[in-house]
């Protein structure tokens, strides 16, 4: 066994960060997806792991299981980091938290355990400023954006899953959007129709542009 | 056809379909309902796609999908399936046959509670509750490791005639997508070539297994049984050298975590371990000596291996993810009567993580902290995490 392991802050160097807006990602990065059944979140929390491996990360992804159904909510993890990853419990204290779905910031559990300097990316139409004095968040970033309008302009359905990737990548720069649009375009030619994979690489592209960290 | 390595994002279902794939296998007998999981699913996608010559048996349910396995196997095939809970309980019957008719099968069985009351997610209860039946298991931590111990079962199962589990954790490895290595087919083949058995069915030289054995005679199998089992230890150990010699990736039958100075240590089996890990480092940082021990190989019991990693006079906690209720849970009772009392280890079982509820590094904590504050109890179960 090589090393060994402690949460989060404890065993990260300086380079290993990366700064955005007020808010520092570090590596373990956690991410929890907040979506309801059948907006992707399974499968955004997928694609990102792969991208992330594609650029040489270690990475982790799964969903969290129950009694999933059309609609309810849902949610998933997505885990990246420079070294190994030994931990395969349900992520409490995520470092990002990415909500697909607006109407679940009424839920308790979808803010649960976010760190305190950690980044909130919302579906949403409010300004990141509008959204913090709505929940009551004083540290860390908050990022929104339309993704809804986002989603039914280039796929004509409320799927929100790839505008919050595209949002995410805009965020946060941790990876460059052409690696993620290859990546996705690949995974989604053998899937779908040219129509649908090109209307979700216009939705990662639009959410990149327009997400608005504060 | 995968000519050169492959560095992929598949879950552990999809590793172990990717290993049997390139194990080259002729036979799949699988009942595709639940408790089946996306294993065969993909392995149906492979044969339908002609990325597999294998022929794929649907059958009517777990015990029948075992009994076709068996019957390929006899014929000199390789031959999977897989399952899960209450599938692998009504395969029961025919998990003794396969041993006592001595074909190298191999499952993939992913690890979940059985029922009642019904639940699908994760614990050990059903493949321990076989572990009498004769049959190898491995107990996977990632999913590099579900595709390696595929191709390594495989491999020990047909030279020792004994049919072999490799089993992960349900969802947590089974539907977790993770990077999985996987070799060009013509390593995995040099490494797996095609099986050759002494005795099969033929109708050129007939011959018939199962037949009546009376006393005379009956107990003598079952000493080879047993035979085989010893011998499949030292088979492992040259299997994973092989294995390493090709890839560069090592099993071991033991993973030890910072154990050399280890005056208390805990053992479990799958991806708990990583709590394992998190919590010794905390211990640590406190000066206190703590370590960790992740047993792969269960079947056979590693028996040498553990007496030389665990430190004389150690106190050594046992996480079962399963109960036989009425006493203690199974891994507990055997690492105490493998330890105590020549090494002078106090030995302590503990139950956590039943049915998926999930074992958090300041789950293993506590158990540490039981150990260090003599509050475990020596002789019965001590529950982790439960609402007494």
């Amino acid at each position: 066994m090589n090393g060994t392991e402690s949460r989060h802050k404890e065993t990260l160097s300086l380079s290993e960060q990366k700064t955005i807006g007020t808010v520092t990602i570090e590596y373990p990065l956690e991410i929890r997806w907040h979506g309801r059944g059948g907006q992707g979140a399974v499968t955004a929390a997928k694609l990102l792991a792969e991208t992330a491996l594609e650029m040489g990360m270690q990475i982790q992804s799964f969903p969290q299981f129950g009694s999933e159904r059309r609609g309810a909510p849902i949610s998933a993890f997505t885990r990246i980091d420079k070294k190994e990853i030994v931990l395969y419990n349900t992520i409490q204290e995520p470092n990002v938290i990415i909500v697909l779905d607006p109407s679940l910031l009424e839920l308790p559990m979808v803010l649960k355990g976010l760190q305190d300097d950690g980044l909130l990316l919302v579906n949403s139409t409010l300004s990141p400023v509008e959204l913090r004095s709505q929940l009551k968040r004083t540290g860390g970033a908050i990022a929104t954006i339309p993704a809804s309008a986002i989603a039914v302009k280039h796929l004509k359905r409320v799927v929100t899953n790839t505008a919050m990737l595209g949002a995410f990548f805009g965020a946060t720069g941790i990876l460059p959007l052409e690696n993620v649009v290859h990546h996705v375009r690949i995974k989604f030619e053998d899937q779908f129709s040219k129509e649908v994979v090109e209307g979700n690489i216009k939705a990662i592209e639009e959410a990149y542009e327009k997400v608005i960290l504060g | 056809m995968i000519s050169e390595e492959h560095r992929i994002a598949i879950t552990g279902n999809q590793a172990i379909a990717h290993a049997v794939r390139m194990a080259r296998i002729h036979v799949v007998a699988a009942y595709p309902i639940t408790p089946q999981t996306s294993v065969v699913e993909e392995i149906a996608e492979f044969c339908a796609a002609g990325k597999m010559d294998a022929k794929f048996i649907q059958t009517e349910s777990e015990h029948s999908s075992m009994s076709a396995c068996i019957g390929a196997s006899m014929t000199g095939a390789r031959a999977f399936t897989a399952t899960s809970s209450q599938g692998l309980a009504l395969m029961h019957e025919m998990l003794h046959w396969a041993v006592g008719a001595r074909t190298p099968v191999i499952l993939g069985e992913v690890n979940r509670a059985l029922a009642a009351p019904w639940t699908i997610l994760t614990d050990q209860s059903d493949s321990m509750a076989q572990r009498d039946t004769g049959w190898m298991q491995f107990y996977c931590a990632n999913n590099q490791e579900v595709f390696d111990s595929t191709l390594l079962a495989f491999k020990v199962a047909e030279q020792v005639l004994l049919p072999a589990m490799v089993v992960l954790d349900a969802f947590v490895l089974s539907h977790s997508t993770e990077a999985v290595i996987l070799p060009p087919q013509d390593l995995v083949d040099e490494y797996l070539p095609p099986r050759e058995t002494p005795v099969k069915l033929d109708p050129d030289e007939p011959h018939a297994f199962g037949g009546m054995m009376f006393p005379d005679v009956f107990m003598e199998q079952r000493y080879k049984i047993e035979q085989s089992m010893d011998i499949a230890k030292e088979v492992i150990l040259s299997e994973i050298e092989e294995w390493e010699k090709a890839t560069g990736r090592q099993l071991k039958p033991l993973y030890p975590y910072r154990i050399d100075d280890a005056e208390v240590v805990v053992m479990c089996l799958g991806t708990a371990f990583g709590s394992v890990r998190y919590a010794v480092d905390k211990l640590r940082k406190e000066g206190i000596k703590a370590g960790g021990i992740r047993m792969w190989q269960y079947r056979p019991f590693p028996i040498k291996q553990l007496k030389e990693l665990i430190p004389e006079g150690s106190q050594v906690g046992v996480i079962d993810r399963a109960v036989s209720f009425g006493i203690s849970g199974p891994v507990g009772s055997e690492v105490k009567s493998v330890l105590s009392p020549e090494s002078r280890n106090s030995v302590y079982g503990f139950i956590a993580g039943l049915g998926g509820r999930e074992i958090q590094p300041e789950s293993v904590e506590s158990v540490f902290r039981a150990m260090l504050e003599g509050s475990a109890d020596p002789v019965g179960i001590n529950w982790v995490d439960v609402r007494k």
